[in-house]
């Protein structure tokens, strides 16, 4: 009977299993992954070793192909509660650094994707004329360009957090431009007739009319555009040998080899997305309750 | 009252509607379409007005015409003296769709609200007028619901509160009750008279009902498709201060017979 279940049995039983599942695949792909040089290492002490030591071996090398949880755990926990939130070793002063870049980029990506859905939803040339070139913007590389952006913008004076912003912006305008222009055409032509019939002004259209209807196409893109914000910042910290921001972490990981530094930033990563998406869905609840919708 | 821009248009003795040699040519991708030929017909102020035929008649389109939200290719109409754009640019007129149209992020009160909000009244004022309009189709109390939480009938209500919050003189009405169901129908035809009669308005109203076009109007404008036309015009002899029960009458029963016998006529030639 669905409607006797708890929220506990809804939501979280099916959370736990999933993630229970994963970890027990991670641990065995650990084993797998890394057994060839913990063997090695096990023949070359020359004492009789058997699949307890394999396994125990394979869960606590220094620099693994594939980390354990437990270490990947053990040193997030330590680089986000005991270490000093100004050190460079801080997981949460570089999950900072990137938090700025991605909200920052977001906010220019949704102001510019706004325009660009209003303008071409407004001008017949903008529709035909502008589309093409967003699409094809869409079609380059990131990677490719992000440095560019980086040295351009550098140049000029403008600061690390303004060239990532940018990238960020880049990537996540598009999502947002496309749902908008979907969002302000939803209108029906009963509710666009009666504006007409009240002699409506194309602006007293747009902010009493098509803004409204679209807020559920904009809430949908900007949890698109978030999560690629991240990814935007992230990698605009990348090319450029920056020094702080989970990009920068994850670069001097892979230099030094520490895989469980790469995978610890990478879950602070995920949480960061997470955590954003999450601030997204929260603020489309309240907008809804605002707007009247359907508990 | 600010006087309307044209000085033909203030004068009480206009018609609310003249339309004369009216034609409406659709082109659509393979024939052109025909929706309103040659239609003449003149509307007095303060008159009930049905408009009655079988779906392709041209009804809707003929009052499109009158609101300026279709163009006709030949013909002459006057809406209040003037032309139908200047006076849907005067807001003269308030229209009723076949649905209710409500804008579902807007609560009752805000629906009716709308009109006033694009025309600029006072935030006071405009609330005032909202309200009793509201109460004028009995929603006093709803003020605060959202669309879903309505019923059909409530939400064309709104929409009917809607339409008069701009305190037109004409009112224009697409098959408003159309989708509800017969006892509701009933019920608003009959708070819909009572409105007329207290308000005095011009009320253009779109049926495919016979009784309820003979229940509510007093002249019956019969139309016929293909080419949307009109067959005939039925004076209404039935008395004003109507209830439902004039329905049971022999009187009403004759003139819903002129009603039937104009349609026929209008289907005889295929």
């Amino acid at each position: 009977m669905t409607e006797t279940r708890t929220p506990l049995r809804r939501h979280t039983l099916p959370v736990i299993a999933v993630l229970t599942a994963v970890v027990l695949i991670w641990y065995a792909a650990a084993v797998w992954l890394n057994a060839p040089q913990v063997s090695e290492r096990l023949e070359g002490i020359g004492e009789p070793w058997g699949w307890r030591e394999l396994v125990n071996g394979t869960w606590s090398m220094e620099r693994p192909v594939l980390p354990a949880p437990h270490q990947v755990a053990d040193n997030w926990w330590t680089s986000v509660f005991d270490t000093a939130v100004d050190s460079p070793r801080s997981l949460i002063f570089h999950a900072g650094v990137t938090l700025g870049a991605t909200v920052l980029g977001f906010a220019l990506g949704m102001a510019l994707g706004i325009l660009i859905a209003i303008g071409v939803v407004h001008s017949a040339v903008l529709d035909r004329g502008l589309m093409p070139w967003i699409i094809a913007s869409q079609t380059i590389p990131i990677l490719a360009i992000a440095p560019m952006v980086v040295v351009v913008l550098g140049s000029m004076g403008y600061p690390p957090l303004m060239s990532k912003a940018v990238i960020s912006m880049y990537l996540c305008f598009f999502p947002v431009a496309v749902g908008m222009v979907k969002g302000l055409r939803s209108p029906d032509t009963l509710q666009m007739d009666l504006m007409r019939t009240y002699n409506a002004s194309a602006v007293q259209r747009l902010f009493k009319l098509r803004l409204p209807a679209a807020v559920p196409f904009l809430f949908a893109s900007a949890k698109v555009a978030m999560a690629t914000s991240l990814v935007g910042a992230i990698v605009g910290e990348l090319p450029t040998g920056a020094q702080a921001g989970l990009g920068a972490r994850l670069l001097s990981g892979s230099y030094f080899g520490q895989t469980i530094q790469i995978w610890s930033a990478l879950v602070m990563a995920a949480l960061l997305g997470v955590a954003l998406v999450a601030a997204v869905r929260a603020t489309e609840n309240a907008t809804n309750r605002l707007m009247g919708a359907r508990a | 009252m600010a006087a309307p821009p044209s000085s033909k248009a203030s004068n009480a003795t206009t018609p609310a509607v003249v339309a004369s040699g009216l034609s409406l040519v659709f082109q659509t991708a393979d024939t052109p379409v025909t929706a309103l030929s040659n239609v003449d017909l003149t509307i007095a102020r303060g008159e009930f007005v049905s408009f009655i035929g079988p779906s392709g008649c041209g009804k809707t389109t003929l009052m499109r015409v009158i609101a300026d939200l279709e163009q006709p290719t030949a013909g002459r109409i006057e809406v209040n003296g003037t032309t139908p754009e200047q006076a849907r640019l005067a807001r003269a007129y308030g229209y009723v769709f076949q649905a209710a149209a409500l804008y579902p992020w807007r609560n009752v009160l805000r629906n009716v609200l709308l009109p006033l909000e694009i025309i600029g009244i006072p935030a006071a004022e405009r609330r005032e007028r909202a309200l009793k309009q509201l109460a004028l189709v009995g929603l006093e109390g709803f003020e605060k619901k959202y669309p879903w939480q309505l019923s059909g009938g409530m939400q064309q209500r709104v929409s009917i509160a809607r339409a008069l919050a701009l305190q037109p003189e004409l009112l224009l009405m697409d098959e408003p009750f159309g989708a509800l169901d017969e006892i509701t129908r009933d019920h608003l035809n009959e708070q819909l008279l009572r409105l007329w009669e207290r308000t005095g308005k011009t009320v253009i109203f779109v049926t495919h009902s016979i009784s309820e076009a003979v229940f509510l109007s007093n002249r019956i404008v019969v139309m016929s498709p293909r080419p949307g036309r009109i067959i005939e015009i039925i004076d209404n002899t039935l008395p004003a201060g109507r209830n439902l029960d004039v329905r049971e009458t022999p009187e009403f029963a004759a003139v819903a017979h002129r009603v039937r016998l104009a349609l026929r006529a209008g289907h005889s030639y295929d």
